[in-house]
């Protein structure tokens, strides 16, 4: 019967493509791990390096660097963190979204990743570098890229960099986050919103008013901010690329175990279908022989 | 009165307890932090770190960075804390090597954040190499 064969080659395709998807869950469920770990591990040193530089801002407020230089302008350029792989849910749409809705729409873009690449590419916006990031995320390479966009803010190419990643909470969920990087905000004592911070969150709230924190500074509060600030860029930058990541791999092992689960689901329907048609086809030639019996006597 | 000591690094929280005394590589030379320091923030450079924990002294290797001290808590922020089980002197001595030749290829371009960053690695690994050596007697 041509009906049973149909059915029987569509379990082996469903089978065939649960196997594929169930390789991939487990590959990212490793890489996952990892990418976690990586940006977890992280936090505490981004954390810091933001706790140092709110105290330096509080007891010299009038000191001055580039980085944090507010400028009138609105020309602004966008770091975009996004997957070179698809088949990881809906975390670039996302973010794509968030872009959308947050940036100024003649924003000049930097890019991490094909995916959003080829979407900025799509959209004619004006993309000025695209970097390439390996897996599990380099340090050395995230830093080439803090570099570049030092370099334009300083020679005032822009007056604004933001910086759009997805954020990771749990393996179920990560969130679009689009920062300001650059000139840095909130950094004064004045200002009580909480840090834009990438990763976790530090408020200046808890250390206001508190005496202790009266800071010397050795060698002094200038040369200390000059080399903190490369550093905090360095940093920031790193630790979003790490947030990717480990959002990333969370979001493909879901999408992937999701669609291992309906696969799976799919493969018992087809089999009862198939058994249902099979009975059926079992008891009708039963019927025959008994009819045909029947017309002998 | 006790002084907690946070060690970290990029990669991880290295030390987080409460500790007697640590002393610092400063920038403008080695610092003795007791509980109820004056609030002090300080760049660090290479060199070695060493603090009392449970009447036991530990000493790391560190690379540059920040301390941040306040009466009840030190803060250090590093891009390395090795203790000497931890380093790998050939490991440390080929990154010398490399940084010294990438750093053979910038000098001219005249790009000072790539220099300082090499010199950097320079400066850590040696650190790290001195203090296995002298540790190992």
């Amino acid at each position: 019967m041509a009906n049973l064969r149909d059915i029987r080659r569509r379990i082996k395709s469903v089978k065939n493509t649960a196997q594929i998807t169930r390789a991939m869950q487990l590959v990212a469920a490793a890489k996952m791990k990892k990418a976690q770990d990586q940006a977890l591990g992280g936090r505490a040193y981004s954390r810091h390096l933001l706790q140092v530089l709110y105290d330096i801002r509080k007891n010299f407020a009038h000191e001055t660097h580039p980085f944090l230089e507010q400028r009138p302008g609105n020309r602004e350029l966008v770091l975009v963190i996004s997957t070179d792989k698809g088949l990881c849910g809906a975390i670039n749409t996302n973010l794509a979204r968030k872009i959308m809705a947050q940036t100024s729409p003649e924003s000049d873009f930097i890019t991490v990743g094909r995916k959003l690449r080829a979407v900025c590419e799509k959209l004619g916006k004006k993309v000025i570098a695209d970097f390439t990031v390996k897996d599990p995320v380099p340090f050395g390479e995230t830093r080439p890229i803090a570099t570049f966009i030092s370099k334009h803010f300083i020679e005032r190419n822009y007056d604004k960099v933001t910086i759009a990643f997805t954020n990771f909470y749990n393996t179920l969920r990560q969130e679009p986050k689009v920062v300001t990087l650059l000139p840095l905000q909130g950094h004064r004592p004045d200002q009580d919103q909480a840090f834009e911070l990438i990763g976790g969150g530090f408020s200046g709230q808890a250390h206001k008013n508190d005496p202790d924190r009266d800071f010397e500074f050795e060698p002094d509060a200038g040369e200390v901010l000059g080399a903190i600030l490369p550093l905090y860029l360095n940093y920031e930058v790193f630790q979003a690329h790490l947030e990717a990541r480990a959002s990333e791999h969370s979001a493909r092992m879901v999408a992937m175990k999701s669609a291992t689960d309906n696969a799976n689901k799919f493969i018992k329907e087809l089999t009862l279908e198939y058994n249902k048609l099979r009975q059926g086809a079992i008891t009708s030639e039963l019927l025959e022989i008994t009819t045909a019996m029947k017309a002998v006597e | 009165m006790s002084l907690h000591l946070d060690i970290v690094t990029p990669e991880k929280m290295v030390f987080s307890d409460s500790v007697e005394n640590v002393y610092l590589p400063g920038a403008d030379g080695e610092l003795g932090v007791l509980p109820q320091h004056a609030g002090l923030v300080t760049a660090l450079k290479p060199g070695e770190l060493r603090y009392l924990h449970d009447g036991k002294v530990v000493i790391l290797a560190v690379g540059s960075g920040f301390a941040e001290i306040t009466q009840t808590q030190v803060v250090v922020l590093t891009d390395m804390a090795l203790g000497e089980a931890e380093i790998d002197v050939a490991q440390a001595e080929s990154a010398i090597q490399r940084a010294q030749e990438q750093l053979h290829g910038v000098e001219h371009s005249m790009d000072a954040e790539e220099v300082a960053f090499l010199q950097g690695i320079i400066a850590k690994s040696t650190v790290a190499i001195n203090f296995k050596r002298k540790s190992q007697g």
